[in-house]
This record gives structure tokens, C-alpha cells and sequence, in this order.
């Protein structure tokens, strides 16, 4: 087969710019093969290289005592006392969900679970953050549908329970949704994995599926926009295999317990390229592969198609060469692929032979290092129009509405089918503040939630990004668990705007400002540019994941409320409602400017609840986040099958007492009997409160206006299988 | 009470299920591979766990079923000794032939995890003895394929003998068309072989045997296993 000839043109349809080409010339000295041209494609798209978010992502807080690992490897690694480790991080499925919802997504969840068990850990619990456009859009069902269906066929064969996450529903993402997938495993501390190589002439090893031509390309399509050619893109999706991923999980365990992994990456983007360039890189080593080893399952593969394949379910792994036989033993049992497909070298080359014939010969270490690198200008965004009009509500009535939207009603339809219970450690199940997951049978549990808002985001990026950290600590705190770490899901639109780029680096100022002040250090992370459609951005995106550690059991703060209980408001109301739910859902009207964050309030509040629960204080707590103090309420009278009283407030409308969206506030119940104290350790901690009401009944009445909490449970219940289903 | 747990590819629920019989006996359980073609000596109960063998493709249980491991629990069983198949593992005793009817599709064609309430509708089993007066039990059900279907005569047998197990019901015990969450047929959520040695069902019994996961159900399933295997 003759390779198509490498020139300026062949260059710029493997998304390389022009000046990036010349780089490639001048790095060489010569016109690169056509595997080479693949091979640089692979390394410096925005996806693998991170070219235009680099610079920022440098400024964001990634250390702490607790920290074991930071970004740069497969996934983050966090202390988690007892010698045990948490690994965990999140990433980015979003353009292949567009277009294959079901494959798109369930291969999204398998990278994830990759990401963990590659560095040794067993997942325990997977989450997801989901946009789709508008409900009424004509493709959004088939979308939800589709993408909903393929997490849980991965994730429910593979075996791990998905146990939380995020859905949302706005037109910016009509012809862009985004599909983000957590994975979190434990590991022994002081056994983790990572992808250096070391040593001379270690044999390179390839473990897991075959390799087939799915895939070619993908990640260069990942950092493109969408246009009206998006059906010919459907062939670079992958298929996912979830049986394969779970026997690739049980074979590569019991491998890295019998000493013979050197070191191992997973093959995600651009496979077997950065796969081999990652551990040549860390390991200051250079790699040879002969690619006629590499067992494939379609004829007649060229060097090309081989190095850019992302076909899923591989692993590469250097090993020591006195373990093969042992090493060869676990594979075969779990019938599962096995080859040595080349070594390490001691010189800075990148090595790829083909039946004994050169195909590539790059110096190793400028694939990754001289990597193309951007400082876009930015500008900072245009600030939204003022919120002019404060409606007069009736504000049971708009509580009705607002759960029963699609934006937040039940999402039980979604996470029924998710297996959230396998393992069997699931204490808290979906629908809660935060997820928990008890520790290989505990009594050490973690949790684990997923937020942000983009509608601040896009109103103002740093305060936005604030937001998305504090609800995120606000969630961990409400479930009693001490926030531990972060990872974070960078989603924006076309980075060569400056007014996206704005939107990028507010955000990341404002995640970096909230992670140190809160002690929840970012230690992995994906970046997902070009989410646009015919030039149309999303809101921007940047979802954040947090673990948070509970001692045992006894620290988890249920939601729901006593009969009888009085329920306090903790922290301040002013009543915002620029960028709120009620003005969003009900008014259609995306206004003002984003609450703004006030940290040092926000831990206090954070502590403050914690230590409440630890004295026995209190019943139950739930943060104030999206609809107020009113959904709080509505959630904890839910939960409990328990009503709700609260009065109205002489300084602000109904609208703005029930409904703003102040930050930093959390709802508690407390038992009558232990008011005082609970006031007076609350007065002592100098965090604001309110006694607002209390939880007592079947019906829900705000400041006189009631409605019965069966038809609140109707309507939150329905909202989505309505139009999903 | 000596037990084992079969392990297929693709099993997921294998360890929880280990886990749960170690937790009611105090004894591990064995975990025998599937390529193994003898169970260990002077086993009470083997076990077939929940998950996804051989990734559920062709049909759910079909190519596990054909096992090399499969002929001796065939035999086990055939020699009178206990058997407990939960969802995939209920799947493969069909496709063994050790147990009677077909799994499809639920009806409602989404897989479906969540808490489902089961009647208990024979005490007279080494499986169901300790609800004693019968009862109503919560326990989760997480499946894809749970549509139970046998044909009429059939059933008229399985219930004339008293061997279907469990059935779905609302939380008062009421066996209703709403709380069947996959279509099965009488709402069977469970059944047992003619000796009764042989139980296969839907729900995950190994997933609430703990309070702190929310409820203790199902470790009457394994309690009743160790009072009917306890030394007279």
C-alpha cells in the first residue's frame, strides 16, 4: 500500500496549523513519514497536549500532607490513613456521546476505570456529570437515552457502582452535550502504580483486546468543532467491551501483586502513541516497538493505523523480563492478549518498526516536551444584563414548579439504571448531598460529590469557579465528611476566542482561589475545548469532583429531618437571585451577576455543620444551593415524607427569601430540646443562622401558602421520565 | 456451614457474595475458578454469584453454563446438596437445566436497580426457613434480564408444589402488577428445585445483610442456610 505523500495539506487535515507543521520540520530536519505525521497529530492536539490550557492549569493549588500523587499521571492519588489510598479523576467523553450516544459514553466510563486500575487501584465508585440541551430539543431524548443506557452497560457489567453525578438541561448545549465520568479506586499506599519506565532493554508489553482500526483519529476529532459533517464522524467512536475491561481489571491486579510490573499506562487516546511516549518520557528512556507483534484483529493494518488506534481495553507495560513466564500465566487465565512488542532504549528515540522497515524515528522526549504550547488571548467577559424585575411569587406554588422541571426533579429514572450497589458497600445512594462509599467494608468511608453551575460560570467566570468548588465542599460537608481532595473537568468552548479563553482562565482563577482555600487540592483533571456547534459555545462547564473522608459510619448526617424538628438556616441571606433557578426556570430570565463566594465564610459554615453533627446536635443537614432555602426544604420534606413550615422574612420578597441563592448556607434540623445549645455553639462559631421553621405534617407551608407533600413528591418524582422515559 | 463461591469472568458479585456467607457463618467461603472441573470435598453450599459472565454476550448464563466447573455443580446438585444462584447466577442454573423457565428482557427494557419488597411465599426451605411465618422482605434487585417466563402447565406445577420462593409484592406483602419491576410472571422473583436443595433468584439477598447499608433482609437467606445445615 503506498502512503499518501506528506506535505502542508496532508498536515493541516491532521489538524496541525501551520507554524506547528514548520515546528515539525525544524525539529527533524526532514518531511516526516506519514506515520510520523500521525504520530505528531496524536501527541500535539489540544486533547493529548493540553497546548492552550497549560499555562493556567500550572496555577492551580495541587499539593497538601494528604496528597500522594498530583496531575501528570494516570489519576490522582490521596492519603487516606491506615495505609490506604484513594486514586481517582475525571474525564471528558464528550464528543463521542454526540455522536454515538451509547458507545461514546460507555467508553468514556471504561477510560475511567482504566485511569484508576492502571495505578493499581480497585474501583469502588464511579460518578457522572451530564449537559444535554434543552428538553424540547428534538435530539436531546435520544441523547439522554442513549448516553444513560451506555454508562450503565458499561459500568453495571464491569462491576463498579455508579453512585452519583449530575444532570442538567440547557440549549447552550443543544448540538454539544457533555458526558463527564469520575472513577474512584483504593489502593494499598504504598503500592501505586505510575508509567516511568526504568531500566535498559525491559521488554515492552502488550496486554488486553487486539487492536483494530476504531478509533484512527479520535483525539485529533475530539479537539475540532462540530459542523454539519458530524455523521462522517461516526467511525472514529469506539466500542467499548465491558467483559474484556473487567477481565483486564482481575488479570492486571493479580499481575502487579506478583512484582512483575516495571511500570504501565493505559491505552486511551491515541493508544499505543502515548501510551509508549508517556513511559519513555517519565522514564528518560527511549522506546522501540515492532508493530508485526502487536496482536491485531483486522488484516493487513498499516504502521499508521496501528500507532493512532484507539481501540479500547489495552494496557502497555514494561516488565521484568524474569516475570514474563508468570506474567504470560495471569493473561492467558483470564484469556486475554499477551505480547512483547519492543523494549526500552537507552537513547532519546521514539522507534517504530514494521516488518523489520523503519516507520517512525523521532527523538522521544520533543514528541512530548517541545510540544506546542499557547498563551491565547483573553478577554474578560462581557458582564450579563442586570436583573431588573423581582416577581412577586407565590412561593409554594413556584416550589412545585421548580422541582417538578426537568432541571431538578428526581433523577431517580437515571440512577435506577446504574447498578449503585455492587460491592456492596453503598451507605448513602444517589439523590443525597454526596454519595457514600464505605472502605472495602469499612468502618472508613468516602464521599463523593459532583457540582458546578454554569450559568454562574458564563455570568462570571471566577466567582463560577468559586462556586463550583464551594458547592462541591458545601455537599461533602453536609454528609459529614471531611473534604480531602479534588479533580476537576475543564469544559469550555473554542480557545482561540478570547472571550472563551476568558471564560477558561476566570474559572481556573477561581477553582485555584476556592481548592487552597478550602483544602481541597486538584490532584487530576481533564481539559475539553472546542465544545462548540457551528461556532456556538456551551455555558461554560468546569465540573468538579470532590472526595471527602468519614472516619466510620457514625460521622454521616442524614437528610432527613424528625417529626417535630425545628429547622435552622445557617449562614447569610441577602437574597441574590442574578443566575438563579427560580429566575432561569420560571422567568426564562438568565440575569445578574453570579452569587458571589465568600470562602472564609463558607468553611466556617462548612465546619460549623460538621461539628454540630460530631456533638449530636442535630437530626439532619442539607446544603442551599440551586432554588434556595425553598428546594432545601422541599428536598429534606422529601426525604423524610416529613412536611415543612417556614415563615417569611420582613426584609426581603418571597422571591428572594425563598429562592435566592446566597452561598455558604446550609439548612439543619434540630430536635426542640436541644435549641439552646445548638444556638449557642452556632453564636460561638460566629456563623450566621436563622431559625426559619420547622419540619412537622404532610404539607409544605411558606410564609402561609401551602401545598400538599404529595403532590410536591408527584411532581419532583415525574419530571423527567415524563419526557426521558 | 463449608461453602464456595463460582467464580466466572465476568462475575462482579462474587467477593459480596463471599463476604455475606462469612459474615452469617463465620467461615471464608472457597472461591473455585470456572475452568476447575471438581468442587473441593465435603462442601454444604455452592453458590453462583451475580455479574455478567462472559459479559452476558449471546444470552445471560448461557456460555457459563457450558462451564467446565458446571458438570460437577450439576452433579452436586444431582447428589442432593445446596445450591444458590443469584441473578447472573440464577441465569446459568436455567441454562443448566437445574432449574426450570427462561429469563427475558424486563419489560420495561432498562436495566433496574433499586430496593423491590419480596413475599415470602414458602417457609419450607433450607433458604426461606428462618422467616418462619413467612413475611415480607426488602432486598435490591440490579438487572437487565429478571423477566421470569415459564409456561402454563409448568407453572401451575411450580406453584401446586410450593417451589416458587419469593414473589415481588408492594411493602404491605400485596403482590401487585406495579411492584413487579421486570413483567415475570406471577411476579416470581425466585424458585426452587423439586428437592428444594436448588435456589434461584432475581434480587441481590447478599447486598442487605449489614444495617449500615440500610436493611438486614436478606441475610435471612444465609441464616436459614446455616439453621437447616446446622448438625441435628
Amino acid at each position: 500500500m503506498t502512503e499518501p505523500e506528506v506535505n502542508p495539506a496532508l498536515a493541516a487535515e491532521h489538524g496541525l496549523k501551520p507554524d506547528e507543521y514548520q515546528r515539525i520540520l525544524d525539529l527533524i530536519g526532514r518531511v516526516p513519514t506519514f506515520t510520523e505525521l500521525g504520530i505528531f497529530s496524536a501527541m500535539w492536539n489540544e486533547h493529548c497536549s493540553y497546548k492552550s490550557s497549560k499555562k493556567w492549569l500550572r496555577t492551580l493549588p495541587t499539593k497538601g500532607p494528604q496528597v500522594i500523587c498530583g496531575p501528570g499521571e494516570n489519576a490522582g492519588v490521596v492519603d487516606i490513613g491506615d495505609g490506604q489510598a484513594v486514586v481517582f479523576k475525571m474525564e471528558s467523553h464528550n464528543h463521542p456521546s454526540y455522536i454515538e450516544p451509547y458507545q461514546g459514553a460507555a467508553t468514556g466510563v471504561g477510560g475511567i476505570l482504566r485511569d484508576v486500575f492502571t495505578m493499581g487501584a480497585r474501583p469502588i465508585a464511579a460518578l457522572n456529570s451530564l449537559s444535554f440541551g434543552s428538553p424540547r430539543h428534538p435530539r436531546t431524548k435520544a441523547l439522554i437515552s442513549g448516553v444513560v443506557r451506555g454508562i450503565g452497560g458499561y459500568g453495571n457489567a464491569f462491576g463498579v457502582p455508579t453512585v452519583g453525578g449530575e444532570l442538567r438541561f440547557h440549549s447552550a448545549y443543544d448540538g454539544n452535550c457533555l458526558v463527564n465520568a469520575f472513577a474512584a479506586g483504593i489502593a494499598d499506599a504504598d503500592k501505586i502504580f505510575y508509567s516511568a519506565a526504568s531500566g535498559v532493554g525491559m521488554p515492552v508489553v502488550y496486554l488486553g483486546a487486539k487492536t483494530g482500526r476504531d478509533g484512527v483519529g479520535g483525539a485529533t476529532m475530539a479537539s475540532a468543532e462540530f459542523d454539519d459533517t458530524i455523521e462522517e464522524k461516526r467511525p472514529t467512536v469506539q466500542v467499548g467491551d465491558p467483559f474484556t475491561e473487567k477481565r483486564l481489571l482481575e488479570a492486571c491486579l493479580e499481575l502487579m501483586e506478583t512484582g512483575a510490573v516495571i511500570s504501565i499506562q493505559d491505552m486511551g487516546a491515541a493508544g499505543l502513541t502515548c501510551s509508549a511516549v508517556e513511559m519513555g518520557d517519565k522514564g528518560d528512556l527511549g522506546v522501540r516497538l515492532d508493530l508485526e507483534r502487536v496482536p491485531v484483529r483486522e488484516e493487513r493494518m498499516t504502521a499508521y493505523e496501528m500507532m493512532l488506534s484507539e481501540s479500547q481495553e489495552r494496557m502497555l507495560m514494561v516488565l521484568r523480563p524474569e516475570k514474563e513466564a508468570v506474567a504470560r500465566a495471569i493473561f492467558e487465565k483470564w484469556d486475554l492478549d499477551f505480547a512483547i512488542v519492543g523494549e526500552t532504549i537507552a537513547q532519546d528515540r521514539f522507534l517504530v518498526m514494521l516488518n523489520g522497515e523503519v516507520k517512525a524515528d523521532l527523538p522521544l522526549k520533543a514528541l512530548s516536551g517541545t510540544a506546542p504550547e499557547y498563551d491565547r488571548p483573553w478577554v474578560e467577559p462581557a458582564a450579563p444584563p442586570p436583573l431588573t424585575d423581582i416577581p412577586e411569587i407565590d412561593p409554594s406554588t413556584a416550589l412545585l414548579a421548580v422541582m417538578g422541571n426537568p432541571n431538578y426533579c428526581s433523577r431517580a429514572w437515571v440512577w435506577e439504571q446504574y447498578d449503585h450497589m455492587v460491592l456492596a458497600d453503598t451507605v448513602v445512594r444517589p439523590g443525597q448531598d454526596a454519595a457514600v462509599v464505605r472502605v472495602n467494608g469499612g468502618p472508613k468511608a468516602l464521599a463523593f460529590t459532583s457540582d458546578v453551575t454554569p450559568r454562574y460560570c458564563k455570568a462570571n467566570p471566577v466567582e463560577g469557579g468559586k462556586q463550583a468548588v464551594a458547592e462541591a465542599y458545601r455537599n461533602l460537608c453536609a454528609t459529614g465528611a471531611t473534604p480531602l481532595a479534588t479533580t476537576d473537568n475543564l469544559n469550555f468552548g473554542n480557545p482561540e476566542k478570547p472571550e472563551i479563553m476568558g471564560q477558561f482562565v476566570g474559572c481556573v482563577k477561581g477553582i485555584g482561589e476556592a481548592c487552597l482555600a478550602l483544602d481541597m487540592p486538584i490532584v487530576s483533571g481533564n481539559v475539553s475545548l472546542y465544545n462548540e456547534t457551528d461556532g456556538t459555545a456551551i455555558l461554560p462547564t468546569p465540573t468538579i469532583c470532590a472526595v471527602g473522608l468519614l472516619p466510620d459510619l457514625d460521622a454521616i448526617i442524614p437528610t432527613a429531618p424528625q417529626e417535630g424538628d425545628v429547622a435552622i438556616l445557617i449562614g447569610e441571606t441577602t437574597g441574590h437571585l442574578g443566575q438563579s433557578a427560580l429566575m432561569a426556570e420560571l422567568y426564562k430570565a438568565e440575569e445578574g451577576d453570579a452569587p458571589p463566594v465568600d470562602l472564609e465564610a463558607e468553611r466556617k459554615a462548612g465546619e460549623l455543620v460538621r461539628a454540630l453533627h460530631a456533638a449530636g446536635l442535630i437530626t439532619a443537614a442539607h446544603d442551599l444551593s440551586d432554588g434556595g432555602l425553598a428546594v432545601a426544604a422541599g428536598e429534606m420534606a422529601l426525604a423524610a415524607n416529613i412536611g415543612v413550615i417556614l415563615a417569611d422574612n420582613d426584609l426581603l420578597t418571597a422571591a428572594e427569601w425563598f429562592f435566592g441563592e446566597d452561598q455558604g448556607r446550609y439548612l439543619i434540623s434540630v430536635p426542640a430540646e436541644r435549641l439552646r445549645e445548638t444556638m449557642s455553639q452556632i453564636l460561638d462559631a460566629e456563623v450566621p443562622c436563622t431559625h426559619v421553621g420547622h419540619f412537622t405534617g404532610h404539607r409544605l407551608d411558606f410564609a402561609g401558602r401551602a401545598i400538599d407533600l404529595a403532590d410536591l413528591r408527584a411532581a419532583h418524582a415525574g419530571g423527567l421520565a415524563a419526557f426521558a422515559g | 456451614m463449608k461453602t464456595a463461591v463460582i467464580v466466572f469472568p465476568g462475575s462482579n458479585c462474587d467477593r459480596d457474595l463471599a463476604r455475606a456467607f462469612e459474615r452469617v457463618s463465620g467461615r471464608p467461603s472457597t472461591m473455585v475458578w470456572h475452568k476447575e472441573t471438581a468442587l473441593p470435598s465435603g462442601l454444604d453450599v455452592v453458590a453462583l454469584p451475580g455479574g455478567f459472565s462472559f459479559g452476558d454476550y449471546l444470552r445471560c448464563g448461557a456460555i457459563a453454563a457450558r462451564s467446565p466447573i458446571m458438570r460437577a455443580v450439576a452433579e452436586f446438585a444431582q447428589g442432593g446438596g445446596h445450591v444458590l444462584g443469584i441473578c447472573n447466577g440464577f441465569q446459568v442454573l436455567l441454562e443448566t437445566g437445574l432449574l426450570p423457565g427462561a429469563l427475558l428482557r424486563n419489560a420495561g427494557l432498562n436495566f433496574v436497580c433499586r430496593d423491590v419488597h419480596l413475599n415470602v411465599e414458602t417457609t419450607d426451605s433450607p433458604f426461606t426457613n428462618a422467616w418462619h411465618n413467612g413475611g415480607v422482605a426488602r432486598i435490591p434487585v440490579a438487572h437487565h434480564d429478571g423477566n421470569y417466563l415459564v409456561d402454563d402447565s409448568l407453572l401451575d406445577r411450580l406453584h401446586g408444589e410450593s417451589r416458587v420462593a419469593f414473589t415481588y409484592c408492594d411493602a404491605l406483602g400485596n403482590v401487585t402488577d406495579e411492584a413487579n419491576p421486570n413483567g415475570s410472571v406471577s411476579n416470581i422473583a425466585g424458585v426452587l428445585s423439586p428437592n428444594r436443595r436448588v435456589l434461584g433468584m432475581m434480587p441481590h439477598p447478599e447486598r442487605l445483610c449489614d444495617p449500615a447499608l440500610g436493611g438486614s433482609d436478606g441475610a435471612k437467606v444465609f441464616e436459614s442456610l446455616l439453621g437447616a445445615l446446622a448438625p441435628a
